[in-house]
């Protein structure tokens, strides 16, 4: 797309001075002023996360495969002392699935895509030596410590029934404030006010660095995809949390200095927080895709050896999914007793979002369409990606239908179709930009079988996992369930067995970065030939600690 | 609507001290209710005690038995096993709703999801490294970009018609003489009062796993205590939760409405067939949320007649039953065309 001038030989000359000069080992990781540093401390504390998350998910496919409860009492025995009744099981059964949700939209999805990827390659790819304000920078990342702290802590103290917030992840009131004594649901709560600071600081970094760090010549219809979706995000970053913010903040005070924001009793309504919440929560499923679509462009363009067809189509309807992505909240609340002309409405923008979505789709198409395709391991996970957010995309659609929604609202069927855009749509793009960016960060190409075999177990995995979710909703099995009636045992039990098929896709994923750090080839500036034109290839691999000490000129 | 609401329950209200009285005078009918719907299983002896529980201080003089427990019909208004699509629909808006998915977005989405996968698997059999590999440079061609922008605005359109329609639908109000419900959400168990029949509220428990069994019923989604409902008239439910938000859902009758605290939700419902519609909480509500199922025994109007007034209840729409069967059978042609 551009053309790019960089600083080759002004990197090396200064490789052996200051632009290489790394500070020691607890000053350069603990006190972090450089982005890349801070991203790749993003990037761990994200894979992390992610085996917890993941973990907890396996308890949960474990509970799932059969009908009757197989090993929660157990679990809560472990976890409480043998005295554990079988209620403080089924409350245990609540924290694990507010655990599961909180951990990976929080600490696993958001810290890869944008405090990893986006520190990593938003300035480089701008043209820009780092982020705006390298300090702040470092508070966003170390916030997330004590934030994933507090949520970890959370499952040891009392929640009310047992120990632990079972609240869900939308932690709704009043289950949340009157129906959950004890402190595990405030440290939950300011749990998300700190990682909640922690992404409007970030956001804040990335407008700023975006906005005003831009190489000479690199004007915002020519930055990156990537760079696109990034400010997107941050945007929708900046406008939602503070709803977030005040929404749990009213929780809080409901909680424990006798307000009533949320209770009806004294004047106030559950639906309030519903409203609040999903204004946050809405724009948040954007914040996790986009990236994800901004990673998915750059590669499918890369791979293709093309230029991205319809540039600025893309551009804008990522902007105009971000827009709309804020008036279409309520779609979550459709069986909360709307009135039928809000439902209408909610409906109806609700359904808009496909537009933009659907020229996504098609532009991503159109740009592989005349291209000359290398099947590298990014582009399969990027080509994934495609057609299974495509398939989450349309069942979407479905739930769109307030009428619909009627009878899958709160089933397996929302669970197939936020995992498929989530489990299936941004982990795919977080995958597919790991293998795109891995030889870059790190150095090192990874292992291209391994890769490959990652992706097929982990393809097989999570659709054997996922898509009978869809049989489970449509034939009326409710969300949130430790057990079910024995009509659901075959699909339940299918998916269980495709989590063990993920998982094992996982382990050749760790293999295969432990033996890639470790031994693998040495790699080139721009491993990917010439389809890579975004200025991070123009940098050697690893990149020196400073880039750009002469700002590239971008034509 | 929101005047509407307010009507009912202002209503509700006047004429609840009548409704009160009626149900004194009404009450020693039912107090040996119980002995009749014992014989029918174990666990309904539970139901029947809990349910004549009002009448207990009324003087045992028994009059009416309430009808049997009906027993459920395997696969209808259940999930059948390893089932793959919605259940078997016994309301006018669960069939235009089913309809809505199965013929109209079902297929749309199948079809979107195979274009997409064969444009994807043409384009990466073509134009892969060996087949091509010179790279074409077209980075923009506005006509299809305009096609593609266009097209799925259209295909919305055409589902947003019908789903607009449905949504009308089920937003009828319940005509007047509907009889009205009150299902109240506690933690972990509902409750049912019957404000039009002088029934004061029972509650619904889980059914344990060997009772249920034993009653043929399956285990979760198989209550003590049903809310009974007539079949064939329009039935209006007032949803609450007393404690946190419950959620009172029957997929098999398109049915479901979070039951919020400090709310009075309102839903018609119009079961076109007796039987038992099975559903569970759909809102998390803490420790049990799993363990507060859901079950409307659907009855024959006179048979439900008959249960109203072995529960101790007044017959205050006996004459209205006799309207509201045309009502009902204008409502369902109306929905049939």
């Amino acid at each position: 797309m551009t053309t790019i001038t960089a600083d080759h030989h002004g990197d090396h000359a200064h490789d052996h001075h200051d632009a290489d000069h790394k500070p020691a080992f607890f000053q350069r990781w603990f006190m972090s002023t450089n982005h890349k540093d801070i991203g790749t401390l993003y990037l761990i504390f994200a894979i992390v996360a992610g085996i917890i998350g993941g973990a907890i998910s396996g308890l949960m496919r474990a509970e799932l495969a059969h009908p009757g409860i197989q090993y929660l009492h157990l679990w809560a025995q472990t976890m409480e002392g043998p005295s554990a009744t079988m209620d403080q099981a089924y409350h245990l059964w609540n924290v694990l699935i507010t655990a599961h949700g909180l951990i990976m939209v929080f600490f696993m999805v958001m810290p890869a895509m944008i405090g990893g990827f986006g520190n990593w390659f938003v300035p480089i790819m701008i043209g820009a030596p780092d982020m705006a304000f390298p300090r702040m920078n470092n508070v966003s990342f170390w916030l997330l410590i004590p934030a994933f702290a507090l949520l970890l802590g959370s499952t040891f103290v009392p929640g009310g029934t047992g120990n632990g917030a079972g609240t869900g992840w939308t932690v709704y009131a009043p289950l949340s404030t009157s129906g959950s004594a004890g402190p595990a649901v405030d440290m939950a709560i300011l749990s998300l006010h700190i990682a909640g600071a922690s992404s409007i600081l970030g956001a804040i970094n990335f407008i700023t660095t975006i906005l005003n760090m831009r190489a000479p010549g690199m004007t915002l219809h020519k930055m990156p995809l990537f760079v696109w979706s990034v400010l997107v995000t941050a945007f929708l970053l900046l406008l939602a949390l503070p709803v977030l913010a005040a929404a749990i903040t009213m929780l809080l005070t409901d909680r424990n200095f006798g307000t009533t924001f949320y209770d009806a009793a004294g004047g106030g309504d559950p639906e309030l927080y519903q409203h609040l919440f999903w204004f946050f929560g809405h724009p948040e499923v954007y914040i996790m895709i986009l990236p994800g679509f901004g990673i998915v462009s750059q590669i499918v363009s890369t791979f293709s050896r093309k230029p991205v067809f319809g540039y600025l189509g893309m551009a804008y309807a990522m902007v105009a999914i971000g827009v709309v992505g804020f008036v279409v909240w309520a779609h979550h609340m459709f069986t909360t007793g709307m009135s039928v002309n809000v439902k209408m409405y909610f409906t109806a923008a609700t359904m808009v979002i496909a537009v933009p979505t659907g020229i996504k789709i098609f532009s991503w198409i159109a740009t592989i369409w005349g291209g000359s395709i290398s099947y590298k391991t990014p582009m399969v996970w990027a080509l994934g990606f495609i057609f299974l957010f495509t398939v989450g995309g349309v069942t979407g659609v479905v739930l769109a239908n307030g009428g619909v929604d009627d009878v899958l609202h709160d089933t397996y069927y929302v669970v197939a179709h936020f995992h498929y855009v989530l489990s299936l749509g941004a982990v795919f793009g977080l995958f597919a930009g790991f293998y795109y960016w891995f030889p870059k960060m790190s150095g090192r190409m990874y292992n291209e079988f391994l890769g490959h075999l990652h992706f097929w177990v982990f393809f097989a995995g999570v659709n054997l996992l996922f898509f009978p979710m869809h049989f489970l909703g449509l034939s009326g099995m409710p969300r949130r369930y430790p057990d079910y009636p024995a009509a659901f045992e075959k699909w339940n039990s299918v998916a269980t067995n495709g989590y063990m098929i993920m998982a094992a896709g996982m382990v050749i994923f760790f293999i295969n970065l432990i033996w890639s750090l470790a031994a693998g080839k040495k790699a080139e500036g721009n491993p990917w030939g010439e389809g890579a034109t975004t200025l991070e290839w123009t940098l050697p691999s690893p990149p020196p600690f400073h880039q750009f000490e002469t700002l590239p000129v971008v034509d | 609507m929101k005047k509407v609401k307010s009507l009912v329950l202002a209503g509700l209200l006047a004429f609840a001290p009548a409704l009160a009285l009626n149900g004194q005078v009404l009450a020693q009918d039912n107090a040996v209710a119980a002995a009749p719907a014992a014989d029918n299983a174990a666990a309904p002896a539970e139901s029947a005690a809990n349910a004549a529980a009002p009448a207990a201080e009324a003087a045992p003089v028994a009059k009416v038995a309430a009808p049997p427990r009906m027993k459920p019909t395997e696969g209808i208004g259940m999930p059948r096993p390893g089932e793959v699509t919605l259940q078997e629909q016994f309301s006018p808006t669960g069939h235009t709703a089913r309809w809505l998915h199965d013929v109209l977005l079902l297929p749309l989405i199948t079809i979107i999801s195979i274009f997409v996968l064969a444009l994807m698997l043409y384009v990466m059999v073509r134009y892969r490294r060996s087949a091509n590999p010179v790279p074409s440079k077209t980075s923009h061609n506005t006509l299809i970009e305009v096609v593609w922008t266009v097209l799925p605005v259209v295909i919305l359109l055409v589902v947003a018609v019908p789903s607009i329609g449905l949504l009308a639908d089920q937003y009828k109000p319940a005509p007047k003489d509907a009889l009205t419900v009150k299902v109240t959400g506690y933690q972990w168990y509902w409750g049912y009062e019957y404000p039009d029949n002088a029934i004061p509220e029972y509650v619904s428990n889980l059914l344990p796993e060997d009772k249920a069994k034993a009653n043929g019923e399956p285990y979760l989604l198989a209550p003590d205590n049903r809310l009974v409902l007539p079949a064939g008239r329009p039935v209006k439910l007032i949803i609450t939760g007393a404690d946190v938000i419950h959620a009172f859902a029957v997929p098999s009758l398109w049915l479901k409405m979070d039951a919020v605290p400090g709310r009075l939700n309102e839903k018609s419902v119009f079961i076109e067939k007796p039987g038992v519609y099975y559903g569970q909480c759909s809102e998390l509500c803490g420790a049990r949320h799993g363990f507060m199922p859901i079950a409307i025994e659907a009855l024959p109007p006179e048979q439900f007649d008959q249960w109203v007034l072995s529960q101790g209840g007044s017959l205050k729409g006996a004459t209205k039953t006799a309207q509201a069967a045309p009502a009902a059978a204008a409502v369902v042609a109306d929905k049939k065309i």
